[in-house]
Order: structure tokens, then C-alpha cells, then sequence
């Protein structure tokens, strides 16, 4: 492999970072799904990019799945749902933006320096794109944690998803098969989500997930 | 004769950021009213009203100390000194053993401790207000700026700003994303170090919104001056630095002609004349930010810097 193959590489998935980063940092909801967009487009890239690299080409198939269905079809969708909602111009907030990114740069460190001594029978390139990818998937989850709409919630899974298959990608041979269920999967699961996101909206009149707490608890001293 | 000739070529970098920083001052300001659709103050504006300041009575607040009289000149000194160690035409010139990045740094911290100090000596509500927030800034924008200084100079493998030029030009550095990521705080750090839009309005006496005019509010004549003209050399020297620092090219290095020395300034000042237009554009496209949000901004930067460091880690190994 070449640097500047690597560096390329090195390049897509360090963008992919960012934008996980970026999406922890935003408070509108609207700037949020954009941000989730760049970021599956960023990373139907890199996806590419790994298959023009180790000439598998079953992988372009990946890229385009990821292109068109997260690039494209969950935040067109989403959009849509913030919409029908009418929480498009909310402003979440979020638990310090200042914390919360403190956070994440310690998972991001703690990622690195969990995969980065892995030095036996791995590429480079595998163990970058691994190390990346372990970030990616941790600040999703603490985009979950963070946010209280049920609307970010999703975003973060789907970002936490993204990050799934950048790891998937970088590891050799990862069957055509799996690749197209967990796509399917995911388009299942997100509409699921979009079901519910209407039942809580109508039962409680918001999408904050708050008030599930809150109306758990009154359960519980009733009891 | 040589000694004298490297000699010569270090005292014209010198005078040329003093020469050029008004100027750049009044492109900025000028464009800036061409895109809010005024006329705006000629180009040279900033050096008439320099020579005009020179040339009025210093007006000093009872009790005023000698750190009151001081400052200005030291703040003056302190960032001129910053500004002509960072090479601008050429690589390699007699003082650029001392052009480090940490020291520049030092340098304008240094400058602006002794204005936050003589803000605060008159012992004006303003002044206090002005040097509590300028303190606030500083605090959040010198470890971006650090951890920006620390990914370069990682990229390049020291901290001298010549040898960081030279390799940004003939080295190996490749595609690095961590350079981009590290611009982008860079700019942040600049926009707030300058006390630009988002951060802070120069143009506003508007005492809720001033931070860096509230400090020298009480400053007249010369030692008014002295500040004006240490405010264009700080905006000139963010600019160099940029340009050294991340678009290099066209600078002398190795060859010390007079052609090349011609070559590399032609490319200097077109460059910062180019960020002089680029600045009030972005300007005018943001608006100005809370106080209380300026933690956020910066902090940005500060995660985007430290995420350059993780990434450059990554791809160079331990």
C-alpha cells in the first residue's frame, strides 16, 4: 500500500471522526440530520475507497447501500418526521456542550489507545480504520446518553451504526450477505423507531424523553 | 559584507510587517464597508490616524501608575518583535533561530498580560470588564493555540518556524488531515486572539459588547497610538503565521538573491492582502456571539486541535 492510499484512508475516516464530533456539538435538530447525512456520505467514501484499495469490489456494493439509504433515504425521512412534528426549530439542550465534548475527545483517546497496540497480523489501514471506528460507535452511544429527543436519539444510533460498518469494512471479507441485512435491518429498526417516536408524541404530547421518566416514576410511588 | 547582507535582509522583514500592518488594517476595514454598501475610510486611513494620535496631548486618569504609562510600549514591542521573528519573504534569515512557535506564543501573552493589567490600574468599571474578559479569552484560546503548535510542529518535527516552512514545502508531509483540522482552530484562535466578529466588534464603543476597546478606553495621544498599531501588527502577524505556517509556497528558501527575496514578497503580500478581503467576508456572514458563549466557540477549536493531535498519532504511531 502506498502513503497516499493510506493517506486517503486516513483522510475519509478521520472526517468521519469529525462529524461524529460535530454532531455531539449540535443543538438544532435540523443542523443535526445534516450533519448525519454528511456523515453517511463521508462514509459511503471511505467504504469505497477501502474497495478500490483491496480490490473488492462486492464492497462498492456497501458504499452505494450506505450512500443511498443513510446519505439520502433516513434523513429525507427524518426531515419529514421533524416536519410533522413540528420540532424544526427546536434547540435541544444538550448537557454542556462543553462536557459533553470533553467527553468525547477521552473516548476517542481511550479508542485509540485500545486498538493502536495491536500489532500482530494487522495492516495499518486495519487497525486505523478499527481504532476510528471504536470511537465512532462509543460517541454514538454518548450521543444517546446526551440527548433527550427522541428524534438526536435516533441519530445517534444510526451515527453508532455508521461507525459498525466503517469497522466492518476495514477487516478483510466481510460477506455481501451480512452486509445487505444489516442494512435491511436498519431500515426495519428505523421504522420502528419512527412508529414510536408518533406513539410518544401522542400519548404525552412531546418528544422528550424526559417525560417518560417522569411519568415512570408516578407509576412507582403509586404502587 | 555577507554578515551585513543577512543583516540587511532580517531589518527589511522588520520594518515591512510595521510598514505593511496598517495596511492591512485599512483592507480590511475598507472592504468590509464595500460590503455593508458605505464608502468606507481610504486605504491608508490607519497610518493618518496613527501620525494624528502621535501628534495629540496624552491625556492620563488621576493615580495612573508607571504600568499605566508603560504598557503600551511594551504591548507595542512585545508584538512587533512576534511579528517580524515570523518569516514572511524568505526562510533562513539571520534571527530565525529564535522564530519558535511557543515563543511567539509567549510573546503575546506577555503583551497582553500588561494590558490586562493597566486596564484594570486606572480603576474604571470598564477596564475591569474589559481585562475580565480579555483574561476569559486568553484563557480558552492559548491551549487551542498550544495544542495547534504542538500538532505542527509534531507534522514537521520542530517548533522553528523556518524549518516548518521549508519542510511544508519540500518535505514529504502527504495528505494529512490533521493540517486541516488544525487550520480550522487556528482560524478560530486568530478570530478570537484579533478580537474580530463572533468574539468581539472593533468597530463598536458599545459597552456590552466591548472586550479589547473597553481595556484601552482611557488611553490617549501616543500611548493610543502605540495600541493601534500594536493591533494591526497582531493582525498581521495571525496572517503570516497562517501563511507560513499552513501556504508556504512562493517563499525564498535556500537562495538568497535578490530575485528570490523579490519572488517571495510579491507572494507574501499578495497572500495576507487576500486574507485581508477574506476576513470581513466572514465577517459580515456571521453575526456577533454572547459573552457566555464564547466558551463553546473556543472550545470547538480546542476539540478540533486535540482531535488533529489524536489523528496524527494515529498515523505516525507512538
Amino acid at each position: 500500500m502506498t502513503s497516499l492510499q493510506f493517506d486517503i484512508a486516513h483522510l475519509l475516516a478521520g472526517g468521519m471522526l469529525v462529524l461524529s464530533l460535530l454532531l455531539l456539538y449540535q443543538d438544532r435538530i435540523l443542523a443535526t440530520l445534516n450533519v448525519f447525512a454528511l456523515q453517511a456520505i463521508v462514509l459511503s467514501l471511505a467504504v469505497a475507497w477501502q474497495a478500490y484499495v483491496q480490490g473488492a469490489m462486492h464492497l462498492m456494493v456497501t458504499a452505494v447501500i450506505a450512500l443511498v439509504v443513510k446519505g439520502f433515504v433516513i434523513p429525507g425521512a427524518l426531515n419529514r418526521i421533524v416536519y410533522r412534528l413540528g420540532i424544526h426549530r427546536e434547540i435541544e439542550q444538550v448537557i454542556g456542550a462543553g462536557p459533553t465534548m470533553l467527553t468525547g475527545l477521552g473516548l476517542i483517546a481511550l479508542s485509540i489507545l485500545l486498538v493502536m497496540p495491536v500489532k500482530v497480523g494487522v495492516t495499518a489501514l486495519a487497525r486505523e480504520d478499527l481504532a476510528f471506528a471504536l470511537a465512532v460507535i462509543l460517541l454514538g452511544l454518548l450521543m444517546m446518553i446526551t440527548r433527550r429527543n427522541a428524534v438526536t436519539q435516533i441519530v445517534g444510533f444510526m451515527s453508532l451504526e455508521n461507525g459498525l460498518i466503517l469497522a466492518a469494512t476495514g477487516a478483510k471479507g466481510m460477506p455481501l450477505v451480512v452486509e445487505i441485512s444489516v442494512a435491511f435491518s436498519i431500515l426495519i429498526a428505523f421504522s420502528v423507531f419512527g412508529i414510536f417516536v408518533f406513539r410518544i408524541r401522542e400519548r404525552f404530547d412531546t418528544v422528550d424523553l424526559g417525560a417518560l421518566d417522569r411519568f415512570r416514576r408516578e407509576r412507582s410511588t403509586l404502587q | 559584507m555577507a554578515i551585513i547582507y543577512e543583516l540587511a535582509a532580517q531589518g527589511m522583514q522588520m520594518i515591512l510587517v510595521l510598514a505593511v500592518a496598517p495596511f492591512i488594517l485599512g483592507v480590511t476595514r475598507r472592504f468590509k464597508a464595500r460590503l455593508l454598501r458605505r464608502i468606507g475610510p481610504p486605504l491608508l486611513q490607519p497610518y493618518r490616524d496613527i501620525w494624528k494620535l502621535m501628534h495629540k496631548e496624552a491625556v492620563m486618569a488621576h493615580g495612573a501608575s508607571w504600568l499605566y504609562r508603560s504598557t503600551p510600549y511594551l504591548l507595542f514591542a512585545s508584538t512587533w518583535v512576534a511579528a517580524a521573528l515570523i518569516p514572511t519573504y524568505s526562510t533562513g534569515l539571520l534571527f530565525s533561530w529564535s522564530a519558535d512557535l511557543i515563543a511567539i506564543v509567549a510573546l503575546l501573552a506577555t503583551g497582553r498580560f500588561a494590558l490586562a493589567l493597566a486596564g484594570m490600574d486606572v480603576g474604571t468599571a470598564f477596564g475591569g470588564i474589559g481585562s475580565s474578559r480579555e483574561m476569559l479569552i486568553a484563557s480558552l484560546a492559548e491551549p487551542a493555540m498550544l495544542l495547534v503548535v504542538l500538532t505542527v510542529s509534531l507534522v514537521a518535527g520542530t517548533t522553528q518556524l523556518s524549518a516548518i516552512a521549508e519542510h511544508m514545502i519540500h518535505g514529504s508531509v502527504g495528505l494529512r488531515v490533521s493540517l486541516g483540522l488544525v487550520l480550522f482552530a487556528f482560524v478560530f484562535v486568530a478570530i478570537a486572539e484579533n478580537a474580530r466578529i463572533p468574539i468581539d466588534n472593533p468597530a463598536t464603543h458599545l459597552e456590552l459588547t466591548m472586550v479589547h476597546e473597553a481595556m484601552v478606553l482611557e488611553y490617549s495621544g501616543r500611548h493610543l497610538a502605540m495600541i493601534e498599531a500594536a493591533a494591526a501588527l497582531k493582525l498581521t502577524l495571525y496572517f503570516s503565521l497562517l501563511v507560513c505556517l499552513f501556504f508556504p509556497f512562493g517563499i525564498a528558501t535556500g537562495d538568497k538573491s535578490i530575485v528570490a527575496f523579490a519572488i517571495g514578497l510579491g507572494f507574501y503580500l499578495s497572500k495576507i492582502t487576500l486574507l485581508a478581503v477574506l476576513l470581513p467576508i466572514g465577517e459580515t456572514a456571521v453575526a456577533k456571539m454572547r459573552v457566555f458563549r464564547y466558551p463553546i466557540f473556543l472550545g470547538g477549536a480546542f476539540a478540533t486541535a486535540a482531535l488533529a493531535v489524536f489523528l496524527l498519532f494515529v498515523s505516525q504511531g507512538f
